[in-house]
């Protein structure tokens, strides 16, 4: 179909063009990671009484000898090798450390977002079918308590009540608990390999693990997606083929659905791009307060050990997954609006 | 005597705002009878619409009706639960609005809403809908039905997407169908079109309609009943052919005065002694001595763009000084791609401009503004709201070419604004005013003062009243013939309003597809045009003298 060929040559063009932005992102955070305080020769010595000898030989060992662009050209065939150094925190590639890391950021990431997205878009529906009511207030002062109240306070809280008062929930520290092995490793993601494994049992305690967390960092996304889908479902409930639906006599419900929702959900689809991408990376906070081995937290990690290699990494992986995510958004885009798709 | 379809009675409709109620339609009465078409003519805020919306219960959430009855069939809709008016709207009362593209859901295709309207009332299997909306596409005419059904809105042209808002419209075969500005936008000829269509199938179906326009002529041929609005109430009712004729209330009489007829001229237009400014005489012009070039040449001017689509292809006329030129022609004829080439805001693929002898199709466009002709020639835009910057007030809009231009500043640039401004009839305490204070008229003086503030020896008018009200196009028409006489102006004035370009132009250049297909004396064009496009174009303009 050429719409679906239309759409694929629209990603694969923008995912060329997002190429040199990559590269930008490598050189940069090489730099900044260059010019950071903190010697890392000093830091990986013995001890403090480490000569001068020893630090100059870890130095040699680190490259960090070498002038600034040769490390960076060496740096950037290696990253082009798919080696992003080892991590001298870890004592592994960080290659590895990300590969294991990265499912747990994920999983708790769509977790959360498929909950902001399913609490975020009927509360916008809500708000914008009654502008003004007092439906419109609450969602108003929800979404404002979403973004004042910092994620780590919140993550305390549901901690507090779920966990100590209510007992709901399980002990916050972790994917797992103690008590459950782990699934055969197949994708990474716990909820996926438990039920390839068939265990439910395991399934249901990753699941509830999953909870606490994943609703922390929903709250904290849910204020700007319900505010957009408010604006936009209010433009489209206002715009004239909504007052055509509704003069040839459709049912309420058909208007605000397939009219106005599907009309009002491009900026939402935009939105949730960048909401997606803000997450991954801003999670650092959620995963530390519920010791979730994620990327976020390892790259924190990395950063106050002045470890390099884990944290230029990180940076780059995120960018990546940056430019995925605007790729998928850009399909998503051009298979709900057919006006994208002619250029 | 039986019940009328729809009766109206002491309907009123208030609007809430933020300055309290405004009540837009003070109490109306009409009557409809069963197979009519009632014509509701009146300018921007006489309530027509509103009336029309109030009818079908589609106000929007700020507006209500306070007072009154509306009854369909003799039975009150005005308070009608909301299930009630479901089964109304589509399948007894139905409406086609102004702007069809908008009108229609961007994203889904046109047989799904062929298909949707259809199904709102019976219920009907997939492929029982889509042979059904197959079926109302032949009916409005569409050309190749069958591959229309999976296009978007987008992929058709905008008579199309009415004839498909028609569809939707008669979908349910209704009763009485409400046409809310339905032509307005479109071309005379889609106009002509659409227009018939709607009369055909109405009367094939013998439905009632009620048609809401702003252009006297169109409501004339149409409708066997007009009512006339002002101010949201109705100052007359009658036949067409009396009431153009012969209008009793003073309104109907400037409105009627105001509406550029085959035989009217500028000077007749504004028929309220109030406004009325005498025109000076026509300047007499000497025939400039042999050898000496017009104040602008054209020769063979081409715009192509870089997906092969020729906009312009071959284009030469000359305008010379004091002269006035017309330029016609559909949507997608050209003639604003050419009006915006000789004002230098885009470049000419090929062909050359001449500016009294001087080529300056040479200067490219983003560096015109440092060209010596660039006070020579100004442009006044369509839409005399767009075109003002909304943080400008009316005086710095003026300020701002001769600030630039001409590098006046403080006093100087003052006293030449205040002039300006008086010249175009604005009055001065209106100069601090930001453009959403400002009326459609009074926006688009300020516009024309600022093209006219630098002195320029040709003014460039795109459209220069298509946005504005036929009273406010009058008024704005005698300005723009009075500064031509008096500073011997050169106008190149684009429209697609044959009547207007008649009025005020001295020869005329008919556009089709980005070339000339006439040209000469407007008076010699229009009385016995030579092609047969100019025919067709001249046979489709609604006109209210011929109707009776």
């Amino acid at each position: 179909m050429s719409q679906f060929a239309s759409t694929a040559r629209r990603a694969g063009r923008r995912f060329v063009s997002s190429l040199p932005a990559l590269l930008g992102v490598l050189v940069f955070t090489f730099l900044l990671m260059r010019v950071l305080p903190g010697d890392p020769a000093v830091f990986f010595a013995s001890g403090p009484t480490a000569g001068k000898e020893e630090i100059e030989t870890i130095r040699k060992q680190m490259g960090l000898d070498k002038p600034m662009p040769e490390q960076l050209a060496r740096y950037m065939l290696d990253v082009a090798q798919g080696n992003l150094g080892n991590s001298l925190t870890t004592g592994q590639p960080v290659s590895k450390d990300l590969r294991e890391r990265l499912p747990a950021s994920l999983e708790l990431t769509f977790a959360a977002l498929l909950i902001a997205l399913l609490s975020a878009v009927p509360l916008g529906i809500a708000a914008a079918l009654k502008p003004n009511s007092l439906v419109d207030h609450g969602v108003r002062l929800l979404c404002a308590l979403g973004v004042c109240v910092p994620t780590f306070v919140s993550g305390l809280l549901l901690i507090y009540v779920f966990y100590y008062l209510l007992g709901y929930a399980p002990d916050p520290t972790g994917r797992i608990d103690i008590f459950t092995s782990q699934p055969p490793r197949m994708t990474g993601f716990l909820l996926i390999d438990f039920l390839l494994a068939g265990d439910l049992s395991g399934w249901w305690a990753a699941a509830s693990q999953l909870v606490l967390p994943a609703f922390t960092m929903a709250l904290f996304v849910v204020a700007p997606l319900a505010r957009i889908t408010r604006a936009a479902m209010l433009s489209s409930l206002g715009s004239d083929f909504v007052r055509t639906a509704r003069s040839i006599g459709l049912p309420r419900w058909r208007i605000v659905v397939v009219y106005a929702l599907r009309n009002a959900i491009l900026p939402v689809l935009t939105i949730t791009g960048i909401v997606f991408s803000t997450m991954l990376g801003a999670n650092v906070l959620v995963e530390k307060v519920f010791s979730w081995p994620g990327v976020a937290s390892y790259a924190l990690d990395a950063l106050l050990a002045s470890d390099y290699a884990p944290v230029q990494g990180f940076v780059l992986l995120m960018a990546f997954i940056f430019v995925i995510v605007n790729l998928v958004i850009d399909v998503l885009y051009g298979i709900a609006d057919p006006r994208i798709s002619i250029e | 005597m039986t019940e009328p379809l729809l009766r109206i009675e002491d309907l009123a409709v208030t609007f809430s705002t933020r300055r309290g109620p405004v009540e837009a339609v003070k109490g109306i009465d009409l009557d409809l009878p069963a197979g009519r078409m009632l014509g509701i003519v009146g300018e921007s805020g006489s309530g027509k619409s509103v009336t029309a919306f109030a009818v079908t219960r589609l106000l929007d959430a700020a507006g209500r009706i306070s007072r009154g009855r509306v009854l369909f069939r003799g039975e009150d809709i005005s308070r009608a639960s909301s299930k009630t008016l479901r089964a109304i709207h589509g399948a007894a009362i139905s409406m086609i609005f102004q702007n069809p593209r908008a009108a229609l859901n961007p994203i889904r295709t046109v047989g799904l809403q062929l298909a949707d309207a259809l199904r709102a009332h019976r219920p009907l299997s997939d492929k029982a809908a889509r042979e059904k909306a197959l079926e109302l596409l032949k009916t409005v005419l569409i050309r190749e039905p069958e591959k229309r059904l999976d296009a978007y809105p987008h992929e058709l042209s905008g008579g199309m997407c009415q004839r498909v808002m028609i569809a939707m419209a008669i979908a349910c075969e209704p009763a009485l169908l409400i046409a809310d500005e339905p032509t307005t936008g479109l071309d005379v000829t889609t106009q002509k079109t659409v227009m018939d269509l709607i009369a055909r199938i109405t009367a094939e179906r013998q439905m009632a309609v009620i048609l809401i326009t702003h252009d006297l002529g169109l409501a004339a041929q149409y409708c066997q009943d007009v009512v006339v609005m002002e101010q949201g109430r109705i100052v007359e009712r009658a036949a067409p052919e009396a009431l153009f004729r012969r209008p009793q209330h003073p309104y109907t009489r400037r409105l009627v005065a105001a509406s550029p007829t085959p035989t009217s001229k500028v000077e007749d237009l504004v028929a309220d002694p109030e406004y009325h400014v005498p025109l000076p005489p026509e300047p007499l012009r000497e025939k400039p001595a042999a050898g000496t070039p017009p104040l602008l040449e054209v020769v063979n001017l081409v715009k192509r763009y870089n997906h092969g689509i020729t906009a312009v292809g071959g284009v030469s006329f000359s305008i010379g000084a004091g002269e006035s030129v017309g330029l016609v022609g559909e949507s997608g004829s050209g003639k604003s791609t050419i009006s915006r080439m000789i004002c230098r805001l885009i470049d000419q693929t090929e062909g050359e401009i001449n500016f009294e002898g001087q080529s300056i199709s040479g200067i490219p466009a983003d560096g015109f503004h440092r060209s010596p002709y660039r006070r020579q020639i100004q442009i006044v835009f369509q839409d005399p709201h767009d075109s003002l910057n909304p943080r400008f007030s009316a005086f710095d809009a003026i300020a701002h070419p001769l600030k630039r231009l001409d590098r006046l500043s403080n006093t100087a640039l003052k006293e030449r604004v205040l002039d300006c401004a008086a010249k175009v009839g604005l009055p001065a305490n209106l100069l601090d005013r930001f453009p959403h204070q400002l009326s459609g008229g009074q926006k688009a003086r300020v516009g024309i003062a600022r093209a006219i503030s630098v002195r320029p020896r040709l003014l460039v008018l795109d459209e220069p009243t298509a946005a504005l009200d036929v009273s406010v196009q009058a008024v704005t028409l005698q300005l723009l013939e009075r500064l031509r006489r008096e500073d011997n102006l050169s106008f190149l004035f684009v429209s697609h309003d044959l009547n207007v370009v008649r009025m005020m132009c001295e020869r005329t250049i008919v556009l089709q597809n980005g070339c000339v297909v006439e040209q000469g004396e407007s008076r010699r064009l229009f009385d016995a045009p030579e092609s047969e496009y100019t025919r067709t174009l001249l046979a489709a303009v609604p006109h209210f003298e011929g109707a009776a």
